[in-house]
């Protein structure tokens, strides 16, 4: 117990200048959804630099890097865990986890990850369903860019970009390693377009937009709190397995230069171009492009599309006549019900676990200040003593203060851990994000079907009322022969545009059917690897927590006679 | 968890036994709340079993409450100069009216350590106002209680002065002097600086140990909401996940139960004998205070017998006839003076033996404390190993 004589000293500068651990910065919530910001600042007040823990993270709550999720229990470096030797229990001692990117070089007391070298994936751990393929993404190197085309503000308008690495073995991308430079515009715009295309699946939400000053966007806090964000968000693209493979995704992490997608940000084209076509739509002229139909109505595009869809969803809810079309499959209600429960639940699970790592911390915290002040009175009174019993006591001081500093350390390492594990809830929260999209996506195809099959019946009607009117004009009616064959037409053309819907109705509760399988059993498989992982860790440090005061109560032993 | 402070002067036995030994044994037990609102107080049974000749009977109870013990304290502080004598937990008016169940018994079991204590203490347990707290009926208590509220009890205000002018070395004001009489003796001066620093490190001590008895509190309510929110979640999820989610929950809960558990043990066994530690260091400035008062006194009559002398021989030299007067003056004086002197002496001599007692007890108590804080935690924390632990098979179950 003498022999760690500076040990505890040195500990105790250790954490001479812990005030930055006292001060927790609050960060304003920057997700209007959820505030996980006393979460976040609590991560970002792990990274303490004394430690060499993960560096700052972020304070989106879309910002952990799954890369630290914790190793799925069969990644194990530890083979007696195998063994389910729960006979013997294994000491757990040894078992740290680190997370796998050792590119971030993140080294938990400096042991390397078991699985750095198996880089299977930049995903969770579970290992992607096409057995050997990968994507890993890196976002780095933020730089300051200037804007050259005409800016009306002198100076320019400067911008920031990242660089963004991918290392693959898909072969549908070509290359096995590529960089391109974006800016965050760009992800807005695949984000934008990824919404487009597949619809019905839950894809990710990006990273919000965050409108702040200039001076703040500069800002080196700022900007790197963006690129954890970017860097997380790509790689729960590359995490999904139809939009891995998506031309989108592929264009945006390989093309070089100007990202070649469709801006969404050209309002005033389109205002122009649905104000043009407004007139012909109001008089039914217009023939209403099957393709466009794919997409949901938009402001400025399709206005008449907008007004006829609202009138049916209006009538949806208070008419008094069922709906052509509706949602039959009770099996989805019920999914959509239990996935509105599960956010809830989700929510309130990841608010306790804030508050379990918060009161974790704190409890490591104190621990350490009460092993320094030990450590002074210790020192006190080695330095006063007159009497040997003075000196006697100073050494049971130190011994118990040398275990209060040592469980101190032990607790703020679980505590990081359990912050990595418990972030899975965190995660699943977000996604729930695009599972309602996807949600979103059905009940807006749905309605536009049955907006389309309302359509043609009062197209129909008309046109019956057209045909009965004229036959009783002995002759004919020239006129209203000629309306009716527009009228003809249109339905004709109406027809298609219904059919082209019902398919991609179809096509997005298929797109529905499959994600919600595909969701739980990830949901599963992540939630037992989080929970195994949390407990594990628990138990592995509780026993070294243990082992420390275990040693100080026999010392101390002697103390205590037996009771009268 | 009782401390091991139930020292007896000779062994425990029962009053019964034929023993040459003689003992005196205490216990504060039962507390009792009695009264209304402001007025409400606790009483105490005081349990003596003695063999001391000087005490009634082999076997005394009675009903005390804490004004009696502040009597008993006051009365050695006056009449034992230079002896330590045992602190009390203090009068806390706030917590009194919340008489919360931990509260109580944390205040029995520093009165019980209180009155033990001096019970031990081989001169303290002579004394006959200790034998009044002991014995005396209920009326004859209230009465001397009461009684010495005006003459004994020292204001506050003086105490503090009295511990400023040892501190610092400010005038005396009170004395109308200008320049402060101390004793420059450099071992008591390391001494008084010793027991000063102490306090303060001490205090800081307890003041963490304190707070980590909060933080025991607070890991384990956030355990049960966490257990809560997760067994929400299992029944949301079902199925196997379900079924984990549901496990985790109830383990967490039930890990709840015994952080709590721990936060009281942790409150009895290692923060209150810290704070009993920085009441002892407290009581003796009180003592040291009590000294450099005899000193002074000392000094007073010193310089005043001097006085007194020159005086004495200038009334001999001029026959006065004021000369009787003057040496019965000068003769009493004398005596005062030798008294004085004594007292003072008696002070040091008692202050020596006292602070190797205290340091040698000390020891022994902040081992026990020490032994107790680690047990709980190794306690704690293998509760905890082995609770998760058992989780991990049914986790097994639940991926399969």
């Amino acid at each position: 117990m003498m022999g760690s004589e500076n040990q505890g000293f040195e500990e105790a500068h250790l954490y001479a200048s812990k005030e930055e651990m006292e001060n927790l910065v609050l960060d304003e919530p920057l997700n209007d959804n959820k505030s996980h910001s006393n979460y976040r600042s609590a991560l970002s007040s792990l990274a303490d630099t004394h430690h060499p823990l993960s560096p700052p993270v972020a304070a989106t709550p879309a910002d952990s890097d799954p890369l630290l999720a914790p190793p799925s229990y069969s990644d194990f470096g530890n083979p007696s865990i195998h063994d389910n030797s729960y006979l013997d229990p294994p000491s757990y001692a040894d078992v740290t986890f680190s997370p796998f990117d050792g590119d971030t070089g993140n080294d938990i007391n400096g042991i390397e990850s078991p699985s750095k070298s198996s880089d299977n994936s930049g995903s969770l751990s579970r290992s992607p369903s096409s057995s050997s393929e990968y994507i890993k993404i890196t976002v780095s190197n933020p730089q300051k860019e200037q804007e050259t085309s005409n800016s009306l503000v002198p100076g320019g308008n400067t911008y920031v970009t990242y660089l963004i690495t991918t290392r693959t073995n898909i072969p549908e991308f070509g290359a096995s390693e590529f960089s391109v430079r974006r800016r965050f515009r760009d992800i807005v715009t695949l984000s934008d377009r990824l919404a487009e295309s597949y619809r019905g699946y839950f894809v990710p939400p990006r990273p919000d937009k965050n409108v702040v000053e200039s001076q703040v966007m500069q800002k080196q806090e700022f900007v790197e709190q963006r690129r954890v964000a970017l860097e997380k968000y790509l790689r729960r693209l590359a995490d999904h397995p139809v939009i891995r493979k998506s031309d989108e995704l592929k264009v945006f992490l390989q093309v070089q230069g100007k990202l070649p997608l469709p801006t969404s940000t050209d309002v005033a084209s389109r205002m122009l171009d649905g104000a043009a076509k407004l007139p012909k739509q109001l008089f039914g002229e217009s023939a209403v492009a099957p393709h466009e139909i794919v997409q949901p109505a938009k402001g400025g595009r399709d206005l008449l599309r907008l007004f006829k869809e609202l009138r049916q969803s209006m009538a949806n809810d208070w008419g008094g006549s069922k709906p052509p079309v509706v949602e039959e499959d009770k099996e989805f209600l019920e999914r959509k019900e239990k996935m509105h429960e599960l956010e809830q639940q989700l929510s309130n699970a990841s608010q306790q676990a804030e508050s379990l790592v918060k009161a974790q911390q704190d409890m490591g915290e104190t621990m350490g200040e009460l092993g320094l002040a030990f450590i002074k009175l210790t020192k006190f009174e080695n330095e006063e003593a007159m009497f040997n019993s003075q000196r006697v006591r100073a050494a049971d001081m130190k011994g118990l203060a040398t275990a209060a500093v040592k469980a101190s350390r032990f607790y703020r390492e679980l505590n990081a851990q359990t912050v990595k594990h418990l972030d899975t809830f965190h995660e699943y929260l977000g996604l729930m994000l695009s599972v309602n999209g996807a949600f979103s996506d059905r009940s807006s195809a749905l309605l536009t079907v049955q907006t389309l099959i309302s359509e043609l019946d009062s197209l129909h009607s008309r046109a019956e009322k057209l045909e009965s009117a004229s036959s009783k004009i002995f002759g004919g009616d020239k006129s209203r022969i000629h309306k009716l064959e527009e009228l003809k037409e249109t339905i004709r053309v109406t027809e298609d545009a219904k059919n082209v819907a019902i398919r991609e109705y179809e096509r997005i509760k298929e797109n529905n059917r499959s994600e919600l399988e595909r969701l739980d059993a990830e949901r599963k498989s992540d939630f037992l690897n989080m929970l195994k992982g949390f407990v594990l860790n628990q138990v592995g440090y509780a026993e070294k927590i243990a082992n420390v005061w275990t040693k100080v109560a026999e010392e101390t032993s002697g103390y205590v006679r037996e009771s009268s | 968890m009782e401390p091991q402070q139930r020292s007896v002067s000779g062994s425990s036995q029962s009053p019964r036994s034929p023993s040459s030994q003689p003992f005196l044994s205490v216990s504060v037990t039962d507390p009792v709340k009695l009264g209304n609102g402001v007025q409400a107080y606790i009483s105490y049974r005081v349990i003596t079993k003695t063999n001391f000749p000087e005490y009634q009977g082999p076997e005394k109870i009675v009903i005390r409450r804490y004004s009696d013990f502040v009597w008993l304290r006051d009365r050695l502080f006056e009449k034992y100069k230079g002896i330590f004598i045992p602190p009390l937990p203090e009068k806390s008016a706030v917590e009194k009216f919340r008489f919360s169940a931990e509260f109580i018994e944390m205040r029995r079991q520093a009165l019980d350590i209180f009155v033990n204590r001096i019970a031990s203490h081989q001169e303290l347990q002579q004394s006959e106002d200790l034998r009044t707290f002991l014995q005396a009926d209920e009326e004859m208590m209230e009465r001397l209680r009461s009684h010495e509220t005006g003459i004994f009890k020292k204001k506050p205000a003086d105490l503090m002065q009295i511990f400023k002018d040892v501190q610092s070395r400010v005038s005396d004001v009170v004395l109308g002097k200008e320049k402060p009489v101390e004793e420059s003796n450099p071992e008591y001066e390391k001494l008084k600086n010793y027991v000063f620093e102490l306090e303060n490190h001490l205090a800081e001590a307890q003041k963490h140990a304190y707070r980590l008895v909060k933080r025991h509190r607070e890991l384990g309510q956030s355990l049960s909401d966490f257990g809560k929110a997760a067994k929400l979640l299992g029944a949301c999820e079902g199925n196997a996940l379900g079924k984990a989610f549901s496990e985790l929950g109830a383990k967490s809960e039930t890990l709840s139960i015994k952080l709590q558990k721990e936060a009281h043990q942790l409150l009895m066994s290692f923060e209150e004998p810290l704070k009993d530690y920085v009441r002892a260091v407290q009581s003796i400035k009180a003592t040291i205070a009590e000294r450099a008062n005899a000193f002074r006194q000392q000094c007073e009559l010193a310089e005043t017998i001097k006085l007194k002398e020159i005086n004495l021989d200038k009334l001999m030299l001029t026959r006065s006839d004021k000369v009787g007067e003057a040496e019965i003056e000068y003769k009493e004086l004398k005596a005062a003076s030798e008294e004085a002197t004594n007292r003072f002496e008696t002070i040091v001599r008692l202050m020596n033996e006292e602070i190797v007692r205290f340091q040698e007890q000390k020891t022994v108590d902040m081992g026990i404390a020490f032994h107790e804080f680690a047990k709980g935690q190794a306690r704690l924390a293998n509760g905890i190993a082995d609770a998760w632990r058992s989780l991990l098979p049914k986790l097994e179950v639940c991926s399969s």
